[in-house]
């Protein structure tokens, strides 16, 4: 069982790995205010899937890695991941049963959340976003959910990580 | 509760008291294989586009780049004696001798995720030299100044960020002014000028110099757009950049030489 444990925590920080690195892909102009915000929703799926291993401390640390990479304000991604993944640990007896359609609907208020965190700490900061694109993510983000899931519980299922 | 008592500690020591400079750049020295990794597919194209040429492109190419180089030198040669004559010129006035710049060509490898921030990750750090507000220029203008440094990449903010201004003088006239960025790419706003100054659409402005960050005359923008309402104390006035902000990849890192300030 120990060595199991060790080999889910490779793949748990390779989704998140992979999520920092679309979360900075460059993109062209017209994509740039719908890109899904990608470590988000690893979160959300994680502490879905282990509740018991991933959690708020995992969105801390990830939060503040996604503020250096974005170059942020200290504290604005934490914030809101932290929140994200407080949100989805209370709803994840609820959200495992839910149909995927269910499941979209609630990722894109868990994103809006994200979002309007964000926001509001960019606003402190005095670089808020002039309207109200900044909730496009929140649609891409539930509009890829499915695909999210799909490929992470694939991992999941394949390395036995639980 | 832990955590968001942390988190508010961790957005408050880096908002209002700036706190976190010496970690955040050593986290981004982390963060660097993110970007480059990030960075592949973009590398991979250039790639691509270097080594999968016709050997007719290749030789017309080099024709080209034989052509530009000829007139670039007959216009070095020519720049020589004219900066000279400038040196002369700015002696008799009594005023300092302006000294050539040296650059240090970057690469971009990255650019902030955020579409309100404008900012670039470059491929130089400290290592290179490269120091915390810095000027950034490409072949057309102005860019931005370096914000972040990280051993061995740093952050620029470009002049169009919500967050930067720098003054700018008009190239035509010498008005002086600031230049604001706006969060968008592409537009500049000119705050307060007085609805009556000389200043009119296609006015080059160019860096003056007295904020003592930016070195004199690089090219900032062109004046796109003055609206002078009578009603209002200040006339609206728009530029956009010379520089391409969103297209240049390669970009230069400006060391001002100090004999500058010596007076």
């Amino acid at each position: 069982m120990q060595d199991q444990g060790a080999h889910g925590y490779w793949v748990i920080l390779l989704s998140f790995l992979v999520a920092y690195v679309l979360a900075v892909l460059a993109l062209p102009q017209w994509l740039l205010w719908g890109r899904p915000e990608w470590v988000a929703l690893a979160v959300i799926y994680w502490t879905i899937a282990l509740p018991h291993r991933v959690g708020i401390a995992t969105a801390l640390l990830l939060g503040i890695g996604l503020d250096v990479l974005e170059g942020a304000v200290i504290g604005q991604n934490t914030f809101a991941l932290v929140v994200v993944a407080l949100l989805s640990l209370v709803l994840y007896q609820r959200l495992r049963v839910y149909s995927l359609v269910q499941q979209a609907g609630v990722v894109f208020v868990l994103i809006g959340i994200n979002q309007l965190i964000c926001q509001w700490v960019q606003n402190l900061e005095g670089v808020g976003a002039p309207t109200l694109l900044f909730l496009l993510p929140a649609f891409s983000s539930a509009l890829l959910w499915p695909v999210v899931l799909l490929i992470l519980r694939g991992l999941r299922r394949h390395y036995r990580v639980n | 509760m832990l955590a968001a008592v942390l988190v508010v500690t961790l957005i408050l020591a880096d908002l209002r008291f700036n706190k976190l400079e010496k970690s955040r750049s050593l986290l981004d020295t982390l963060a660097t294989p993110i970007y480059w990794v990030a960075d592949l597919p973009t590398r991979l194209g250039d790639w691509s586009d270097e080594h999968i040429q016709s050997r007719a492109q290749l030789l017309e190419e080099n024709e080209r780049l034989h052509r530009e180089n000829l007139v670039l030198q007959g216009r070095s040669r020519q720049m020589s004696s004219l900066q000279a004559e400038n040196v002369r010129l700015r002696g008799l006035l009594n005023s300092t001798a302006i000294l050539r710049d040296d650059v240090v060509v970057a690469e971009l490898i990255g650019v902030s995720p955020d579409p309100v921030r404008h900012q670039l990750i470059l491929n130089k750090g400290k290592l290179d030299g490269v120091f915390v507000g810095q000027p950034l220029i490409d072949a057309a203008g102005l860019m931005g100044q370096i914000v972040e440094v990280s051993a061995a990449n740093s952050r620029a903010l470009l002049i169009t960020d919500g967050t930067h201004s720098l003054p700018v003088q008009v190239n035509r006239n010498g008005v002086r002014a600031i230049a604001e960025g706006t969060g968008a790419l592409g537009t500049l706003e000119i705050h307060h000028v007085s609805a009556t100054t000389d200043i009119r659409e296609g006015d080059l402005l160019v860096s003056s110099g007295l904020g003592g960050r930016f070195p004199v005359g690089y090219p900032v923008g062109v004046v796109s757009e003055v609206e002078r309402d009578p009603g209002q104390a200040f006339a609206r006035i728009l530029a956009t950049p010379s520089a391409a902000l969103d297209r240049s990849r390669h970009v230069l890192l400006v060391f001002t030489s100090d004999a500058e300030q010596d007076d």
